[in-house]
């Protein structure tokens, strides 16, 4: 077993911060991440609120930027790299990952972050690329001219709408609410658009291929009645959900959402185990306040030490 | 100009003349978006881990990418990256849309094992 004095799982922008300043106050950091390092900053097409960058900065690049500044002060990384146990009590914690090691810390902070909502339901997985997507900058230009739906009526789901209005003949929004729930001045511009029109109350169940086309079965929430309607095309817009599946065998309080519960301090119920950044019960989650939070965690561990 | 630490495919030829010389290839072709940069990052962590296979990426947009684009495989895609893996100078496998490191290691032990 590899002994470290912090292990940081997550690679994002809490992570990379506590990272720095951990690394920076010579202990022993270990950062471990299923995928490269960066978080949502790295997709992030441009950054232009984050200090410091008078012209917005390529998420990337920043992301790069946190990294490589992590690693040149003695942070080792993990990456790409699948947690297979965990252990995390007031006495022992330790990570073993998919290269069949096991990792022990002194301390741990969570800093998992979010991803986009999946739905979850019969055809979105498999025909993820074939029909179902969740970029409008990406993938709008392969529906020029096409119908589509759009699945979701918050922000996200509004501002990637009115992208693909560029490129699509029409959008068929489906919402489970009578209502949406994105900011107004977006909302209104989607809604008055005349190649919208919007499925109130419904929510889709399942997705089929019927010869090139896709086949959305939604159900009207109001009347449990089902039906099927065919397009070109789907995007997903639902939303958020913390990375914190990982966590379920594990004594760390979540909220009802997986949201990690910690104290003022980035503390968790369990001794030793901090969490920052998205996937920590708040209020407002920017990178900005992500880098804030890995701050306090690593400042705190810091002090402990 | 894709800015990634992978080394790029840049004309026809030289995606030829790699997967003629070289068993196991994997190249994923797209932009500098939300949904490629993560296989463009799983790729720079893979190449360490795996060093007989040789990883690439191209930019979806030169005229080169045409030679992904028309891929019988790749007929039916609707999501950047397309991501193409070759063996022996034929396409074992090809996906659409971003995949995780997870899907990306599974591919690997599924067509390059």
């Amino acid at each position: 077993m590899q002994k470290f004095d912090v292990i940081i799982i997550g690679a994002g922008p809490a992570g990379l911060a506590a990272a720095i300043y951990i690394a920076r106050a010579v202990l022993s950091t270990l950062v471990i991440d299923e995928s490269s390092a960066g978080g949502q900053v790295k997709t992030t097409h441009q950054v232009a609120n984050y200090p410091g960058f008078v012209e917005p900065i390529a998420g990337h690049e920043l992301a790069g930027n946190m990294r490589n500044q992590a690693e040149k002060y003695g942070a080792e990384f993990k990456l790409a790299a699948d947690i297979t146990a965990l252990h995390l009590s007031n006495q022992e914690k330790w990570v073993e990952l998919d290269d069949e090691n096991r990792y022990a810390g002194e301390f741990v902070i969570i800093a998992t972050g979010s991803s986009p909502r999946l739905l979850d339901i019969p055809g979105e997985q498999e025909y993820k690329g074939n029909g179902v997507s969740y970029c409008a900058t990406c993938d709008g230009e392969f529906y020029k001219d096409k119908d589509i739906f759009v699945i979701g009526g918050g922000n996200s789901a509004m501002e990637e709408s009115l992208l693909l209005l560029q490129f699509v003949k029409s959008i068929t929004v489906i919402h489970q609410f009578d209502k949406l729930q994105a900011e107004k001045i977006t909302a209104d511009k989607v809604i008055m658009n005349p190649k919208v029109s919007i499925m109130w109350s419904h929510e889709p169940r399942a997705f089929y291929k019927k010869e090139n086309r896709m086949v959305v079965e939604a159900e009207n929430l109001k009347t449990n009645k089902r039906i099927r309607l065919e397009r070109d095309g789907i995007f997903i817009f639902v939303g958020l959900v913390p990375n914190s599946t990982f966590l379920k065998n594990t004594p760390i309080q979540l909220t009802k959402y997986g949201y990690v519960i910690t104290d003022p301090q980035m503390e968790t119920n369990i001794r030793g185990v901090y969490a920052a950044g998205d996937v920590r019960e708040k209020r407002h989650r920017q990178i900005t306040t992500s880098v804030g939070d890995g701050t306090i965690a690593a400042l705190e561990i810091i002090h402990k030490v | 100009m894709l800015q990634t630490n992978l080394e790029h495919i840049e004309s026809e030829e030289q995606l030829k003349e790699l997967i003629e010389n070289n068993e196991k290839v994997a190249v994923s072709c797209g932009r500098m978006g939300p949904m490629c940069i993560p296989v463009y990052g799983i790729f720079e962590i893979l190449q360490e881990k795996y060093p007989d296979i040789q990883f690439r990426d191209m930019d979806f947009d030169i005229p080169a990418a045409a030679i992904i684009k028309v891929l019988p495989e790749c007929r039916n895609f609707y999501g950047l990256p397309f991501t193409i893996y070759y063996r022996n100078g034929k396409v074992v496998k090809a996906t659409s849309s971003i995949q995780s490191a997870k899907e990306v290691k599974s591919v690997i032990d599924e067509v390059f094992a």
